[in-house]
């Protein structure tokens, strides 16, 4: 009887990271479903080309290198879902597939792949197109309108967008950025899953709408609108690039929260999620050191 | 401000937890380890040829922190012989052919308990270590300057691990001398609060010592919440008086003693009878086990026989543990005897001796989350393969106590609590070169 030696503990919780990812699908699915109902069955053929396609550059790129493939974790298909949530409806395929390519290979694979990157993927594949091809990035095609402002450019002229239409989305707007009430769903499911914890969208959405009361903007449709709840829910808690210590989340929340803030009002976009959450991705280290832990009775060093 | 410990929500598993007890019949032979404590082995006294008896000295204290053996079975001492153990490390073993008398050394008589030396006389004679696991002398502990200091005598009735159903039977089955017990520290050690802790997935166990405690002055029972490893003593120190032991500083440096309750049991039971630990109640188990059950054996008895006595395998075994699985010991061979400190022993299947294979850290943080002492396990992984010993020192490695929350909620199966183990040899390493070059440099000053 050959007997298996190993060092302790010999169980584990349960917990994977294709679990962990496959969660992340569940909770994005209500804002598919909403996104379908809005904006038609492209909605769903521009998602379905970004899973596919970030899928199989994370398969190809990890083929080409002869390294194991990490398809099977499931974390390029919540890269493309995010990117594909991030994309207006009438968005090229061809282009989409593009935000996929640099999201997957440029941002993650080059940087070791899961868990080495420093910046959210699906974050930069967005931004990269934005500033690509920024005709068709803002390009807001709505089925019942022949075109159609998005709620953050009515605020910012002065307009004032129904709050039941910023809540359910009916409204131009990324893909799935739009139904506040589907992300909300979807990010309460992280929650209670125990997925995400509450100090990210909390201080994130918190500081938005404190800094809109204080700055004397409409605070709650700044906080309806845009990208904040997808940007807050589903890309500010992205593992790999925020910190690991609540402390650290809180601080990443308030600093997003701010900097979103200072680009819608200041800046020259209309819209500051992105670049917020890019900003803090690249002070995560810092975050996580500034809120280290202190040891339970551990003596000063 | 109430600081929450963090721990992690184990499986409960205690499948034996209503089964008292059941005595095996006494092994052939018993091969009986001469160190089955922290500190020096203990010397035979014995030699091949001379007969023995049940309680009789097989192998004195090897100095003070260590504890005398004896003989769990009468009969023959057969050889001194030598095994491999658990921990790797080569042991002297006295091998004794059992006559399945079980005679008792005449000799054994209660010993004299006038004063505090003579009650730690009587732990020292009777051979006990702490037997939660960790096997630390328990007379040690108990060796106390100054008794001014020892504010809180804490029983540990916690058994945080899955599985183990031991304590739970101590505490059910020999209320009686766990009770002595505590009567026994509460007079010796003159402590104001002796406290009864259990993890509140033992109700039965509460209930009985809240009315056992009712009448008796300074004896309280503290129910914890079940959140490994409660157990374990800082966290128990912390969970019942709301002390922090400080890092390199004893639990007797925020007025604790902390005693296993079968480890108590069985200081009472010597006290009375003079039969020093010779007999361990475990808890076999496991997905191998057909038929999981509480066993009382003879020290050294070998688990192949423990496990065939005790209603042999339904599948094979593919790993073997001494403990529970989250700090229990893999054995190399079903040879391998069964300890003073051995609790439980589990035998799992092929699907539960293996854990997946390790994936990339996804730094999702729950590692962090979940350290009771508030290490930060991803970020120790991540100094221990840099190099950098003077960030490991920074992120206090020696501290971990090696629970294995981490590990065990990590979804990415990283070997975080195994490499916080290599780190906190490696770091003590360091720290014993840097104090030398420091000492070689005041003595060039010099």
């Amino acid at each position: 009887m050959k007997l298996v030696i190993s060092a302790s503990p010999h169980i584990s919780s349960g917990a994977t990271t294709r679990k962990i990812m496959g969660d992340v699908l569940i909770a994005l699915c209500p804002a598919l479903i909403a996104a379908i109902v809005i904006f038609g069955w492209r909605a769903l053929l521009v998602t379905a080309v970004c899973a596919a396609a970030c899928v199989f550059f994370e398969w190809g790129f990890e083929k080409l290198c002869h390294k194991p493939s990490t398809v099977g974790d499931l974390s390029a298909v919540v890269t493309g879902v995010i990117l594909a949530y991030n994309l207006p409806v009438s968005i090229p395929l061809w282009q989409a597939v593009f935000g996929c390519l640099v999201a997957i290979v440029a941002v993650k694979q080059l940087f070791g792949g899961i868990g080495k990157n420093f910046a959210n993927p699906a974050l930069v594949g967005r931004i990269v197109l934005f500033l690509s091809f920024s005709k068709t990035m803002t390009a807001w095609v709505f089925p019942d309108a022949v075109s159609s402002a998005t709620p953050l450019a009515q605020l910012a002229a002065g307009q004032k967008p129904e709050l039941l239409t910023l809540l359910l989305g009916n409204h131009g707007g990324c893909i799935g950025e739009t139904c506040a009430l589907a992300l909300l769903l979807g990010g309460v499911y992280l929650l209670i899953r125990g997925v995400i914890t509450w100090q990210t969208p909390v201080c994130f959405v918190g500081t938005v709408f404190v800094l809109s009361l204080v700055l004397g903007q409409d605070a709650l449709r700044q906080v309806l609108s845009g990208g904040l709840f997808l940007g807050a829910f589903f890309m500010a808690t992205d593992y790999v690039t925020a910190p690991q210590t609540y402390w650290g989340r809180a601080l990443f929340g308030i600093g997003a929260g701010l900097l979103t803030c200072l680009i819608r009002f200041y800046g020259s976009y209309a819209e500051g999620v992105s670049f917020a959450i890019l900003f803090m991705n690249i002070l995560t280290p810092y975050l996580s050191r500034w809120t280290q832990s202190k040891p339970l009775g551990g003596a000063k060093a | 401000m109430k600081l929450h410990i963090h721990g992690v929500h184990v499986p409960n598993r205690k499948n034996t937890a209503e089964l008292a007890a059941l005595r095996l019949p006494i092994p052939e032979t018993v091969e009986i380890p001469m160190s089955m404590h922290i500190g020096a082995p203990a010397i035979p006294v014995v030699k091949p040829g001379e007969s023995v008896r049940v309680g009789q000295l097989i192998g004195k204290a090897g100095g003070f922190v260590s504890a005398p053996v004896y003989a769990s079975v009468s009969g023959t001492v057969k050889k001194i012989g030598q095994q491999v153990g658990s921990g790797g490390r080569l042991m002297q073993t006295v091998v004794i052919a059992a006559d399945g008398k079980q005679e008792p050394d005449p000799e054994l008589k209660p010993p004299k308990l006038d004063t505090m030396q003579d009650f730690l006389d009587a732990v020292r004679e009777s051979g006990m270590v702490g037997l939660g696991g960790a096997g630390f002398p328990t007379v040690v502990k108990l060796t106390v300057k100054n008794l001014e200091q020892v504010k809180a005598g804490i029983i540990n009735g916690a058994e945080c691990e899955p599985y183990i159903t031991s304590d739970t039977r101590t505490m059910l089955d020999r209320s009686d001398e766990l009770m002595e017990g505590a009567r026994l520290v509460q007079h010796f050690l003159q402590v104001r609060r002796v406290i009864f802790a259990i993890e509140d997935n033992k109700p039965r166990c509460i209930q009985l010592y809240r009315k056992l405690t009712k009448d008796e002055d300074g004896m309280e029972v503290c129910a914890l919440k079940s959140l490994y490893p409660q157990g374990g003593e800082k966290v128990l120190i912390y969970n019942t008086i709301g002390e922090i032991v400080p890092e390199g500083k004893l639990p007797l440096d925020v007025g604790a003693v902390v005693l296993n309750c079968t480890t108590l049991a069985n200081i009472a039971r010597y006290c009375k009878t003079g039969m020093p630990l010779v007999e361990k109640c475990i808890t076999v188990d496991g997905s191998a086990v057909a038929k999981p059950k509480n066993v009382i054996v003879p020290i050294g008895m070998k688990l192949a026989d423990v496990f065939e006595q005790a209603g042999g395998f339904c599948a094979e075994p593919k790993k073997v543990l001494y403990g529970g699985p989250m700090m229990g010991i893999a054995v190399p061979d079903l040879e391998q005897p069964v300890l003073k400190n051995t609790n439980a022993i589990l035998a799992m299947t092929e699907a539960d001796a293996v854990l997946p294979e390790p994936s990339a850290c996804i730094r999702c943080g729950r590692c962090i989350r979940h350290c009771p002492l508030r290490l930060m396990p991803s970020h120790i992984v991540a100094a221990y393969e840099a190099g950098n010993m003077e960030r490991l020192a920074e992120l206090k490695v020696n501290l971990c106590m090696e629970c294995g929350c981490c590990s065990f909620g990590c979804p990415a199966h990283r070997p975080l609590v195994q490499t916080n183990k290599l780190a906190k040899a490696k770091l003590a390493v360091w720290r014993k070169a840097q104090s030398e070059k420091l000492d070689a440099k005041k003595e060039a000053v010099k």
